[in-house]
């Protein structure tokens, strides 16, 4: 049994990733006690999946330790994995949150030694790299996963195989009659942080995310260049494994489009920018790569990095959104289209074609609960929002890391306001 | 010039935006164009128009008035769809054209000899004249829209067709003189007048 001691002084976080993390802390910090609820079964989320930052170029790993130290360092998280928010109800300061858990079936007792990925064979598509490659069914989510035990697919359970990893584990560390369970608990305030997805690149039928295997997204191309990536950190196209030196990028890949996700979802030209760098950093004076855009939107002082990469002479501009594309014999993608400045029609032909995806939130809004309204894009709206459900990060707006950071504190203290506010009535 | 076209020109002097907007069909969307280029790029005839649909809302807007109006690029339009299913902004960018092209007609400044107005017009008079278009006069006015020698040669390109269709009574040579039209054309022609009247006063033709 999972106990959760919690009052209405308590602050429920959903989602453990960047946002949610950053919010869990600053208001455990504050001296509230919180709750920290992740779908999946290690904190980091999307941002962990990531090779590098914009602007600074540096690790998120980095970024992940630091929270991991405060996290643990602070004893007012309850962190739960591998759980979901069913229902919430109630009113401000008075809430009851019913979570269910999914069965890890793996305990306290894991040292994360690896002896049951060992002894199994069965393999699953590996979430971590959106399914670019496969992992064993008994796995450790990725190399900084929090909390640092493993977990047996549910696909393994009443099969010889889960025999065989409970018989490997040296420490009675896994039990394989784990069930789901329902929860129950009281609390004041809600952050809400359960961040976004990638916009699903198969409905921009035109550009054949379904049909061509060179034609990736940004989610994908990022990690292809981590170590841990399932290219093992080589800058390799899908179809052939061949060299992808000559990598077009696809700005507004289901961004701005009524057709798809109304809004900006403002990191692509950024990240764009940066995975420029990733094909410079591979492959230096024989990489070659051309950025497709409507207008690059580098905001504020990200207009320095944008000019930084204007003056690589590897980095080629091209003011016009792609109409389709096809591919040659080779597998070569073919981009058509014609440009803004001059109206030149061009084909262009390229190793690897990366979608700049959009970005949409993971939950609509508006199914959180009926007080928590959602705008045009399913974002949560604060101005029409009448419940203490405070959106962080991703949630609340398509946002860069340090935006989601910022917005995510915003939210613990808007968070705190209410259980201060519920401390002060009852003493 | 045209007294229409002169009168236009006064109008909205300096403001070619504002003239689409007021006079042609969907014009109010040219503003809404962001450049991207996916309308160009989507067109079965793109390669073939002077100006592509992007191009054509730049010049718009940039007041090229005589380059937009007196140009052949809108008339190649086929109304395949392809451009406002993709366009990010939904513009109706197949109305547009049409739009523009019939504009620049009725101020008579249209290309005379551009074969897709020409066949407009052969087909507008051919269906407001009796309500019901008359295949037969069409087909033939349009063999001979290039003159006579090239109007025989073409219509005995087309006689194994013609006798094929005459055979599976798909074709009544009598109806070239006997086209029955539609009942009371008149009224119809009543109707037209009236629509005219109406278009011409809302956009300001008449005074």
């Amino acid at each position: 049994m999972t106990d959760v001691v919690a009052t209405n002084e308590t602050i429920l976080v959903v989602g453990g990733g960047i946002s949610g993390m950053t919010a869990a802390l600053e208001a455990a910090e504050c001296g509230k006690d919180v709750v920290l609820v992740e779908k999946n079964p290690s904190l980091g989320g999307r941002v962990n999946q990531l090779y590098k930052y914009f602007p600074k170029l540096c690790h998120p790993t980095c970024g992940m330790e630091i929270n991991l130290r405060r996290l643990r360092a602070n004893k007012r998280i309850r962190v739960l994995t591998l759980s979901e928010v069913k229902t919430i109800t109630g009113k401000p300061g008075d809430y009851t949150a019913t979570i269910t858990i999914s069965p890890r079936y793996v305990n306290e007792n894991c040292t994360a030694c690896g002896e049951c990925e060992k002894a199994v064979s069965t393999e699953i598509t590996n979430p971590y790299n959106y399914g670019m490659d496969k992992t064993k069914a008994a796995y450790l989510p990725f190399a900084m996963a929090y909390p640092p035990r493993y977990v047996i697919d549910p696909s393994l359970i009443g099969t010889p195989e889960a025999e065989k990893a409970k018989a490997a584990c040296k420490y009675d560390a896994i039990d394989l009659g784990m069930k789901e369970e329902t929860i129950n608990f009281k609390v004041g305030a809600v952050v809400w942080a359960t961040g976004w997805k990638p916009y699903d690149a198969a409905k921009i039928q035109p550009y054949g995310y379904d049909r061509y295997p060179n034609v990736i997204t940004s989610v994908e191309f990022e990690r292809l260049m981590d170590p841990f990536g399932p290219t093992g950190g080589k800058l390799v196209r899908p179809s052939d494994g061949k060299e992808a030196k000559n990598v077009a990028f696809i700005q507004c890949a289901g961004s701005r489009d009524r057709n798809h996700l109304k809004h900006c979802s403002r990191i692509c030209c950024m990240a764009s920018l940066k995975q420029s760098t990733y094909v410079r950093e591979k492959y230096a004076d024989d990489a070659n790569v051309s950025i497709y855009y409507i207008d690059i939107r580098a905001i504020d002082r990200f207009e320095d990095f944008y000019k930084k990469i204007q003056a690589d002479p590897k980095v080629k501009f091209i003011k016009s959104k792609v109409a389709n594309i096809t591919v040659d014999k080779e597998g070569n993608p073919i981009l058509h289209g014609v440009d803004t400045e001059g109206y030149h029609r061009y084909d262009n032909s390229h190793d690897l074609v990366v979608l700049a995806i959009g970005m949409e939130p993971s939950v609509d809004a508006s199914r959180i609960m009926p007080g928590v309204k959602a705008d045009a894009s399913g974002f949560i709206d604060i101005h029409a929002t009448t419940e203490a459900v405070f959106g962080a990060g991703c949630a609340s707006n398509a946002l860069d890391v340090n935006r989601s950071v910022q917005s995510a504190t915003a939210g613990a203290l808007r968070a705190i306001q209410v259980i201060n506010r519920v401390s002060r009535a009852e003493a | 010039m045209t007294d229409l076209n002169k009168a236009m020109v006064e109008t909205y002097r300096n403001d070619f935006l504002k003239e689409v907007e007021a006079n042609v069909e969907e014009g109010n969307w040219v503003k809404m164009c962001m450049q991207c280029g996916v309308c160009s790029g989507s067109c079965p005839f793109g390669p073939d128009w002077e100006h592509p649909p992007q191009e054509i809302f730049a010049m718009i807007r940039a007041g090229k008035r005589d380059e937009v109006l007196k140009s052949e690029s809108m008339w190649m339009c086929t109304s395949c769809y392809n451009c406002i299913v993709r366009c990010p902004r939904e513009l109706p960018i197949t109305h547009i054209m049409h739009g523009l092209a019939n504009y620049a007609h009725r101020l008579g400044i249209a290309p005379k000899m551009n074969p897709t107005r020409r066949f407009a017009k052969i087909f507008w008079d051919n269906i407001a004249k009796s309500g019901r278009v008359n295949e037969l006069e069409l087909s033939i006015r349009l063999y001979f829209m290039n003159g006579f020698m090239k109007g025989i040669k073409t219509g005995l390109e087309m006689l194994p067709v013609g006798l094929g269709m005459l055979k599976t009574k798909r074709l009544n040579p009598f109806g070239l003189f006997a086209h029955g039209g539609i009942k009371r054309k008149g009224e119809l022609h009543k109707m037209l007048k009236k629509a005219y009247e109406i278009e011409d006063k809302r956009k300001g033709f008449a005074k």
